[in-house]
Order: structure tokens, then C-alpha cells, then sequence
């Protein structure tokens, strides 16, 4: 690890302002951060801890949603009553990540800010164009099972880790920050995260020193809410494929609303509305499930190893769809 | 008292060695401890952090090294930059030593030192040097940033198992632990077979990933040099020391009080302890040593990857003619150690025709050497996988096709079984898991999402014995309730296994007293040299050198009081009088007799010396008039209160004439989901037989451990190396899955009874290593089972399933 300057915020403002120079970071759970330092993947030069900052609440909106202080942890967003009550979907997803500990320590903010797992990002001797542009990308061609089919280039095919934040994306949130100058924006999770395509290095639309606040969600939607996460051991393990879904049926058996956000396959948390579209409204027979399927994955690219992801996003596809038809849960 | 003096000057010491059975004191002790359910002796400290693995040890002055591996899988070292880390504060300095540095990991039990040298680059990873700072966190940063120019011939490596496969080549069979082997003529017996299995297995390379990683701490008292290290077997460890360093006997000592688990890959000395030696003589100063998971993984040792070959062939009735298991596997270029599949293939079932044979490739990937139940543990897979398919073309109960090829003696060395008891584990273990209501019909039961499958299949593991001494005393103390205690010592390890529990018990069971009463002297390699931790001997070995120390106490305080090595009882700090002792027995003793017990008595006359007849015994004891006599007293009649003895076993020939071995039968029942191909195990229950138990919930522990490690090695357990470069790709324990809690379902344990005389004087096997032998096989037969898709490339992930689940 790095030597690095340490200092405590104790306003967003003040914050983004320490963080504003090169290779700063702030830090709050540390729990990717510290490994990535460890490793020297990251070496900031500068860590301003944001963990003494009031934004610790959840609150619910005039509008009838959620505003989740950016440091709320994941276990504690997770066990609360209105997400439970109204956005079970985030807090299976949640759950559903890492481990207790480290979901005790883990906040909301830093959860959108995970880096990949490719093997190849985390090891600082190999090539890795997210790591260090311009040297390549090994897993192409490499150890890919677990990297992502879509949203892929030439230079990267890393996978986005975070369960949350396909819950998150699936639930229309928006992130609000605060940057050095003392300005906020709200920023939809949809335009949040960059396709690698030539700078995979360039994950998120934040600004040096831009700090996230608060994740706010819009007013509950109604349906069945589930996350299915498929992966190689029962926990402490990353999606392979997962699936946030929010899905509702009528009484005459036809899909009033679907939503769909998958992980594990896309280099950022991935949905594409006109699947969903595809979906509303029918009854969701097997044809129409087959389209919405070949729709979510015409562009979808394996690279040997990681190939059967496709069919098996197709498997739970349908799985999804057929279970809401059937009105159940996960 | 003369002649007691001059024994305790000598150390009197009741050697055995196992050329016949023997008779255990077990079965007529006061307490009957040995076999209880007892917590582990160490648990409290354990739990409180108050016992210190090696590099918890503190020592003034110390300094931290970090190890710098090599970033090519193959080439040479031309230059280290030390100029490199100039900018970075609290760096000491950079320490190579490019002849002395291991290159690899030791093998266990080899006295000397593993291949040296830290210029030729034969794998990625390889320790190169080592950076010293005051500080662990600037030894890191320094570790990363050191400048080393390579001439790099990866392109000439050997990076690809299934490429390399073409290349196999014959091993050294003196060096290794199983032998190649051909009865009969198995490929025609094949030819000729009315039923046969034919498939290769492929397993991966696994890693053992013990919690504790390697480290060692280093410190040299003028030319002594001390070493607080994480290792199963000292005394082979300090030889290797030595022959690395060329240092003589009084040079050098190991300490590993407490170890965090092995599983073998503390057999042998790793890299970190040569570095942290010569670092530490360079620096005048202590060195310590933690290898980082990566390094853990990268630089010790792995369990090598195999292709197997089985192939079986039964008449109509399941009999089997002919087993042939051929297994590839691979390691370092020169290096003999391989992957000794076979070893439970020989004895497991009958057959006239039979064949094992064991090619290898040489591959520019780290060491490959013993991990638990090395052999058994996946060459299981592949025999009780091929059972299970041979099983289901005869449409016989897998249970009902082992019954049918039960042996009655070792098929390939016409010699008994010790004891044996696999059909009682089967029946013992289906009772229990409900066997009989298995449907044999793969995918045929659908509960919700989830095909459900039932598997089963037999473990053995070889029972080993090795050399091992101890010592006991007893000496008085007044802190005590009874006013006395034992000591023991012994350079044994405890690596999690639970040593210092069971020697315990052994030792008070034996010596009559309470547990709390007996204080255990383990890992330094200044006492008595022990077996060591591995191949589940531990127990065994050294448990039997204890016991054997305690009996020479029992017969010299017999001698002390008058009474008789057959009618001396030791219970609760009292010396009774149990019974006449037997006249005969001693007069046929004498004479050399014939019976086991007779011989026993012989062979313990003649190697401590103690006349057995009573004759000198003192005439301050009345046993026809008092009950008891405080064992304090009578010990406090010797010089400075104690008294004190050495045991020593040596394997004899008990070994070559009966095969000794643990059996068991593993059972799983597995959930697979009909859509993801997500395998998760719902049950196990194993039931093994591994003689007589020293304690019920230590043994009952080991044989979770090995259920857990069959599920890891079914279904995720395998070390990824990038096949162009050599790195090893999931060096870290996010990405080398192992079982976590929530894969590891509720676990079923039972301890088939059994006694085996012809092991050692506690009449115990190896259990730890048993219960893996199998596990996962049993599992790979309750996918099967579950979905009708027979996997063999193993671990059995989704991906490999998910194309031909069942719609």
C-alpha cells in the first residue's frame, strides 16, 4: 500500500473540495477501496473520509419515495421497513452481495462505486486496459468466465459486480451529488455508469471530487418484486447472471407493467426498456418471451468461456416472466 | 531406589514397533477418557487469542519482510534494481541470495532441502528476494516496486495441462507413494468384459488455502538460528533447515506451538522461511515473514490437476474382472512428487485383472505436492464416479455392486485386511440417510425449482504409521487438586487436528488423572521428534509414543509399589491394585509365548529392562491392606519428585502383511435448479470406520472438515493458471471458492465401531483424510442422480450442466 494523506470531512462541500486534486478519494466502508490499495490497483495519493458526514438517513420524498443518505449501509438499507415494505427488490439484491460483515460496512454510495473482479484488473503485473489504458486486455482471449457479454469492446469486457446497483437501476433512482464548486446534480443511475468502449478506465460520469449525497428512489412501483441471483457457491460469491424484476399481472393474465435489470452479464448494470415493452402488455407466452429474450441479447458476445451466459440469461428470463405469470415470488 | 535412579538418568524408554498386534490398556483403564466427547484442551485459548501462531510472536527489534515473486513463468533473473525503492521510507534493504532462496516448497518428510535458487525462473510467482522494512505495509510497497529485469522465455513455458498431455512422461516410482502395478491382462479383460466403463476424468489443481497463511519468524541466537514457523512436521523441517542453510543439528529450532491448518501444504519448508533466515542473519536483527493468500497460492504448493482414465469391466452379474487406472499429473520440471490416485484403487474392489499406471507432464506452474489425502481424495472421484456408471448400466443398487466386488483379502497383494469394514459403513450410513428410499430413476424427482438427487459412494484411505517419540513425566505440583502432573513432550504439531486434546486424554486415561492434570509440551523441535501432522498418522503416530511413555510410567510405578504391569491401575491421582496379576502370563513371557499378548509382555520386558516379576519391589506398599496410594506420595519418592520416561513406535511389519486401511461411506443428497443448474447439497451423512476413537467430537470435527472438502472439490474448488503467461488467476479467496457456511448443508457423522490391533498399541486409524476420500464423488453421483447428466471435468460447475439439464 501506498502512503496517502488521510483527513475527515465534515460537510459534502468541504468533501468535494478535498477531493477535488488529483488521485484524491474519499473513502467510507473501504471495503473494495482498501483492497484495491492494498493491491495498488488504486493509489490515492489522498483519502478524505467522508464517514463523519450527516448522511446517514432515509427519508421519504413529497413525491412518495425514498431519499437514502449516500452513507447508509448496505445492511441497514437493506433491513429497512420502507424497503422492505416497498422496494423489496433492493433489499433482496442487497442482500443478496457479499457477505455480513462486509454488508455492515459497505454504504450505499461506495456500493455503485465497486470495481470489476476480472482477474486480470486485479493483478497489477498483468496487462489491463481499465487499469492502465492503452495495455490490453487479456481476458478477451483469457480467463473470461465470469466477464460480461454485453456492452463489451475491444478493450474490456469486465462485468459490473454490484447487485445493488441493478436493483437500483431497475428502480429508476437517481444519484445526487455535490461537486467542489459547491454545486449539485441529480444524476439518473441509467446515465451513471460508462460503456467501456475505448476508455474502460472511465467507469462513472463523476467529476473529480464529486461526491454522492444521496440515492434517491421515485414512489414505489407495484408488482412482484424479486432478484435471482445465479452463482457458483451459495453466498460470498458474484452473479454470474442476475435478475432484478419487477413485474405485475392483471386479472386477465396479461403483464401490466415489467421491468428487468440484469447483472453479471453487462460491463454496468444492465436493462434495456424495449424488452420490457416488448413484454407489456401481453400475456407472456413463450414466443413473446423468446423475442423479449433474442431482443436483451442480439448484441450479446461471448468469449469462450463466458459464452453460456447468454443461454442461461435466456433460462432465467423466462423463468422470471413465467414465475409473475404464475404469481409467485423468488 | 538404586536401580530406578540409574533407569530415570537413562531415560527409560518402551520402544514397539508394529510386527505383531498388540493389546491395548485402553480397555482396562480406570477413567475410559480416551473415546469421550471432550472439548479441545486449547479451545479457550484459541478463542481468546491467547494462542499465538508464528507470526504472532513477538520479538524485539523485529523487522518485516515481504516476499518479491517472479513476473514470467519462465526465463532467468539478470538484475534487481535496488535503487528502486530509494524513494520509499522505512525500507531496510532488499535480501537475496540467489543460490540459497527455495525455489519450491519441500515435500514432507525429506530431510533435505527442496530445490534451491532464486535465478532460473521456472514459475510465475517464483520467490525472487525479499524486501525488509520496519514496517510490514513499507516491506509491501517495496515488494511492489522493486525493478527486476528478466530475460523472459515464457514462450517456451509449459502453461497448458490438456496440451502437455501429449508429452506425459514416466515418474520415478521410488520417489513416489504409490507404484505402477499390472495383474493379469486388463485390456483384455476389457475386451472381454459383458459390461464396461471407459472414461476419462479430469480434476484441477486445487490449493489448500489453510486460514493461517505460511509465515515464518526468524531469529538467530549467535549462530543458533530459531525459526517460528508454520509447519506440520518438525523434525523433517529442521533437516531441511539444515541442509539448506548447512547448518548442523545444534544450529537450528523450529517452534510451531499452534498452526493454522496444512492439509500438507506445511509439510515441508516453504519459501518464506530460508528468506526470513537469511534476512535475518544479513540484518543482526528478527525477521518476519507472512506470505501474503496470493503468495500462499502462488509459491507453496498445490494439489497437481489429473487426467484419469478408468475403466472397468463386470460380468452380468456386476462382478468385476478388470480395473485400469491410469492418471496423469503434472508438476515442475524434476520434480518426482506425483498425484498417487491409485492408492485406495488397489484394495478397494476385487478383480483378477488390474492395472494403475502413473504418467506425468512437466508444467512451468508451482509446485505440485500432498493435500489432503493426496491420492485417495481425487482418484476417489474418478473409481467411485465410474462405480456409480457401471452401477446404473447393470441397474444395481451402487450399494448392492460394492457388495458384490467386496474382497475378502487385498486383491493385488494376496494379504489380509487389518480390519475392514466398508460394508458396515455403507450399511450403517444408508440406514441413517434413509438409502432405501432413494429412486434409483435420474431426473425423476422435481420439488419446486430443484431436481433432487441422491448419491453415495465408499472412501478408504491408507492407515499410516510413522516413527515417533515422546516423553512423559510425572512430577509433583501442588498448584494441582491431586497434587501431581504429567507432562508431555514432544515435537508433534497441532494444526487444528486437535493433538493436544486427544494426548491429553491419553495420557491422563492412561496415567489416572484429570485432564486439567496434564500439560502438554508440543511444537519445538527440541523435544522428542514426532511424526509430525499429515497423512492423518498424527494421532496414530505420535498419540502411540505418548501412550507408549505413559505405559513405561505405569510399569516402573508398578515396580515402585509391587504391584505388576497387568494389575497396576492408576484412577483419579490413586495407585490401585486391580485383580491378581497373572502368573502365567508372565511365566509364558518368559519364554518368549507365542499369543499377542505374551509376545507384548516379551518385547516390553526386553526393551525397558523392568524385571516383570515384582521381585524388587519395595516393602513400604501393602495392597492386601490399604486400598490406594496417592500417586503425589509415591512420586515424591523419587529424586526432585518426578519421574519421567521416553515411548517410541516404529511401523514394523504389521504394515506389509495386513493392509491397513480407514473405510467409509460418503452420502449426499443435492438440489439442482431446473433453470440455473445451480447445485446446492442438501444433506450428508458419512459413516467411517478408523478403529478405535480417541474422542468422539475431535474425530466427529475432522470428518466435517472432509465432507466440507468434498463438497469444495465436487463443485467449485480449482486453481485457475492463465495458460499463456502462467499466472495464477484466482490467487485469492473471493475468487478460489471454497464452501462457505451456506453451501455446507447439515452434516451427519457416524463412527462405525471398530478395533484394529494390528496399527498401534490405541488400536486407532486416520480418520481426517477418510471422510474427503469419496465426498465428492458421492455428490457427483447425486447429480447425476438429480438431473441424468454425468459430469467429468471437474468441479461440476453450471455451465457444464446447463446445456443438457433436462427441459
Amino acid at each position: 500500500m501506498k502512503r496517502f494523506e488521510y483527513s475527515r470531512a465534515d460537510a459534502p462541500e468541504q468533501a468535494a473540495i478535498s477531493a477535488s486534486t488529483k488521485d484524491a478519494s474519499f473513502i467510507a466502508g473501504g471495503t473494495n477501496l482498501l483492497d484495491l490499495m492494498k493491491l495498488e490497483i488504486e493509489t490515492p495519493i489522498k483519502l478524505v473520509d467522508i464517514t463523519r458526514l450527516e448522511l446517514e438517513q432515509v427519508e421519504t420524498t413529497a413525491d412518495g419515495g425514498l431519499r437514502i443518505g449516500t452513507l447508509v449501509t448496505n445492511s441497514d438499507l437493506a433491513a429497512h421497513p420502507e424497503v422492505i415494505a416497498n422496494y423489496p427488490v433492493l433489499s433482496r439484491a442487497i442482500l443478496a452481495g457479499a457477505t455480513g460483515q462486509l454488508r455492515n460496512r459497505a454504504t450505499t454510495g461506495g456500493n455503485f462505486l465497486q470495481r470489476t473482479r476480472c482477474y486480470y484488473f486485479y493483478q497489477t503485473d498483468s496487462a489491463c486496459n481499465k487499469r492502465e489504458p492503452g495495455t490490453g486486455c487479456p481476458a478477451i482471449n483469457g480467463e473470461n468466465r465470469t466477464l460480461a457479454v454485453l456492452g463489451t469492446s475491444d478493450s474490456c469486457i469486465a462485468q459490473h459486480p454490484s447487485d445493488m446497483a441493478v436493483a437500483m437501476r431497475l428502480l429508476d433512482a437517481t444519484i445526487e451529488t455535490v461537486k467542489a464548486d459547491g454545486s449539485t446534480r441529480a444524476i439518473d443511475v441509467k446515465d451513471f455508469y460508462c460503456l467501456p468502449k475505448d476508455t474502460p478506465h472511465i467507469e462513472n460520469v463523476l467529476e473529480a471530487g464529486e461526491l454522492i449525497t444521496h440515492v434517491v428512489l421515485p414512489a414505489p412501483i407495484k408488482g412482484i418484486h424479486t432478484y435471482d441471483k445465479v452463482r457458483d457457491r451459495a453466498s460470498y460469491a458474484f452473479a454470474l447472471v442476475s435478475c432484478a424484476a419487477v413485474v405485475d399481472v392483471d386479472d386477465s393474465g396479461k403483464l401490466n407493467t415489467v421491468r428487468l435489470a440484469f447483472g453479471g452479464i453487462g460491463t454496468r448494470p444492465w436493462r434495456n426498456e424495449a424488452v420490457e415493452a416488448l413484454l407489456t402488455d401481453t400475456d407472456g407466452n413463450n414466443d413473446v418471451i423468446t423475442q423479449a429474450a433474442d431482443l436483451l441479447l442480439s448484441d450479446a458476445k461471448g468469449n469462450g468461456q463466458n459464452d453460456f451466459k447468454i443461454p442461461l440469461t435466456r433460462r432465467l428470463l423466462k423463468q422470471v416472466i413465467q414465475r409473475a405469470l404464475a404469481g409467485e415470488g423468488a | 531406589m538404586a536401580l530406578l535412579q540409574s533407569i530415570t538418568q537413562s531415560e527409560p524408554t518402551k520402544k514397539l514397533t508394529m510386527d505383531e498386534p498388540v493389546e491395548t490398556l485402553f480397555s482396562s483403564t480406570a477413567s475410559k477418557l480416551v473415546g469421550k466427547p471432550i472439548n479441545r484442551v486449547d479451545g479457550s485459548l484459541k478463542v481468546s487469542g491467547q494462542a499465538h501462531y508464528s507470526a504472532e510472536i513477538h520479538l524485539d527489534n523485529k523487522a518485516y519482510g515481504v516476499l518479491v515473486g517472479a513476473t514470467i513463468a519462465k526465463g532467468r533473473v539478470e538484475s534487481i534494481d535496488n535503487d528502486s525503492l530509494k524513494s520509499i521510507p522505512n525500507i531496510i534493504k532488499v535480501v537475496t541470495d540467489p543460490e540459497h532462496f527455495l525455489r519450491n516448497s519441500q515435500q514432507g518428510g525429506l530431510k533435505k532441502a527442496p530445490t534451491q535458487g532464486a535465478t532460473e525462473i521456472f514459475y510465475h510467482g517464483q520467490p525472487i528476494a525479499v524486501v525488509i522494512a520496519e514496517t510490514f505495509e513499507a516491506a509491501r510497497e517495496g515488494a511492489k516496486a522493486l525493478k527486476v529485469t528478466y530475460t523472459d522465455e515464457t514462450d517456451e513455458a509449459a502453461l497448458n495441462f490438456t496440451q502437455e498431455l501429449s508429452n506425459a512422461h514416466a515418474v520415478d516410482e521410488q520417489k513416489g507413494s504409490d507404484k505402477n502395478y499390472v495383474q493379469g491382462d486388463p485390456e483384455q479383460g476389457l475386451a472381454d468384459a459383458a459390461v464396461t466403463v471407459d472414461r476419462f476424468y479430469h480434476t484441477p489443481s486445487q490449493n489448500s488455502s489453510a486460514m493461517e497463511p505460511h509465515a515464518t519468524l526468524a531469529h538467530w541466537e549467535d549462530d543458533k538460528l530459531v525459526l517460528y514457523t508454520a509447519n506440520q512436521m518438525l523434525a523433517s523441517c529442521k533437516q531441511q533447515v539444515m541442509d539448506a542453510l548447512d547448518l548442523n543439528k545444534d544450529q537450528v529450532q523450529l517452534i510451531a506451538h499452534y498452526v493454522g491448518g496444512g492439509f500438507g501444504s506445511k509439510l515441508g519448508i516453504a519459501p518464506e522461511s530460508i528468506a526470513a533466515a537469511i534476512a535475518a542473519k544479513d540484518l543482526g536483527r528478527p525477521v518476519l515473514i507472512t506470505m501474503t493468500r496470493p503468495q500462499v497460492m502462488e509459491a507453496t504448493i498445490r494439489r497437481s490437476n489429473t487426467r484419469q482414465r478408468i475403466a472397468i469391466g463386470a460380468n452380468n452379474d456386476g462382478v468385476i474382472d478388470t480395473l485400469i487406472h491410469d492418471t496423469i499429473s503434472s508438476n515442475l520440471p524434476d520434480e518426482a512428487f506425483f498425484e498417487p490416485t491409485a492408492l485406495s484403487t488397489h484394495y478397494l474392489y476385487s478383480g483378477k485383472n488390474r492395472r494403475v499406471n502413473y504418467e506425468m507432464v512437466d508444467m512451468n506452474q508451482v509446485l505440485s505436492g500432498s493435500m489432503r489425502a493426496p491420492g485417495e481424495a481425487v482418484g476417489m472421484i474418478a473409481v467411485e464416479c465410474a462405480m456409480d456408471e457401471l452401477a446404473t448400466q447393470l441397474a444395481l443398487d451402487p450399494i448392492e455392486l460394492r457388495r458384490r466386488n467386496e474382497p475378502e483379502k487385498d486383491p493385488s497383494k494376496d494379504i489380509p485386511f487389518s480390519t475392514r469394514k466398508l460394508i458396515e459403513c455403507m450399511e450403517q450410513g444408508a440406514k441413517q440417510f434413509g438409502w432405501d428410499k432413494r429412486n434409483a430413476k435420474p431426473a425423476s424427482q422435481l420439488e419446486g425449482d430443484w431436481w433432487i438427487g441422491t448419491g453415495m459412494a465408499a472412501a478408504a484411505r491408507g492407515n499410516q504409521l510413522q516413527a515417533s517419540e515422546a516423553r512423559a513425566t510425572l512430577q509433583v505440583d501442588e498448584s494441582k487438586a491431586l497434587g501431581i502432573k504429567a507432562v508431555i513432550e514432544t515435537d508433534m504439531t497441532d494444526i487444528g487436528t486437535g493433538s493436544y486434546t486427544v494426548f491429553s486424554q491419553v495420557a491422563a486415561d492412561l496415567l489416572g488423572l484429570p485432564i486439567d492434570h496434564v500439560e502438554m509440551k508440543l511444537g519445538d523441535s527440541a523435544l522428542p521428534p514426532a511424526s509430525g501432522s499429515g497423512g492423518s498418522w498424527g494421532a496414530a503416530s505420535s498419540g502411540s509414543s505418548v501412550y507408549l511413555a505413559c505405559e513405561q510410567l505405569r510399569e516402573m510405578l508398578a515396580e515402585k509399589v509391587g504391584l505388576y504391569p497387568d494389575n497396576i491401575q492408576l484412577d483419579n491421582g490413586q495407585i490401585k491394585k486391580a485383580g491378581e496379576h497373572d502368573l502365567t502370563v508372565v511365566e509364558a513371557a518368559k519364554k518368549g509365548g507365542q499369543s499377542f499378548a505374551d509376545s507384548t509382555i516379551d518385547k516390553l520386558s526386553q526393551t525397558t529392562g523392568l524385571s516383570l516379576s515384582g521381585e524388587s519391589a519395595s516393602q513400604e506398599y501393602d495392597f492386601d491392606n490399604t486400598d490406594a496410594y496417592a500417586l503425589a506420595e509415591v512420586v515424591a519418592g523419587y529424586d526432585e519428585q518426578k519421574v519421567s520416561a521416553k515411548g517410541q513406535i516404529k511401523p514394523g511389519k504389521n504394515g506389509k502383511k495386513y493392509r491397513q486401511s480407514s473405510f467409509g461411506a460418503n452420502f449426499a443428497e443435492v438440489a439442482v435448479h431446473k433453470v440455473t443448474g445451480e447445485i446446492r447439497v442438501k444433506r450428508m451423512t458419512g459413516a467411517f470406520a478408523a478403529g478405535r476413537i480417541l474422542n468422539h467430537k475431535t474425530a466427529t470435527s475432522q470428518c466435517y472438515g472432509g465432507m466440507v472438502f468434498g463438497i469444495g472439490s465436487a463443485l467449485m474448488e480449482e486453481v485457475i493458471h492463465d495458460k499463456r503467461d502462467g499466472r495464477l488467476c484466482n490467487h485469492d479467496l473471493a475468487e478460489y471458492h471454497v464452501p462457505v457456511n451456506a453451501d455446507v448443508p447439515q452434516l451427519e457423522v457416524i463412527l462405525v465401531e471398530e478395533d484394529d490391533p494390528y496399527t498401534n498399541p490405541m488400536h486407532i486409524k486416520g480418520i481426517g483424510e477418510t471422510a474427503i476420500a469419496g465426498a465428492a464423488a458421492a455428490i457427483a453421483n447425486a447429480v447425476y442422480n438429480a438431473v441424468g447428466v454425468r459430469v467429468y471435468d471437474f468441479p461440476i460447475t453450471l455451465d457444464k450442466l446447463l446445456y443438457e439439464m433436462p427441459e
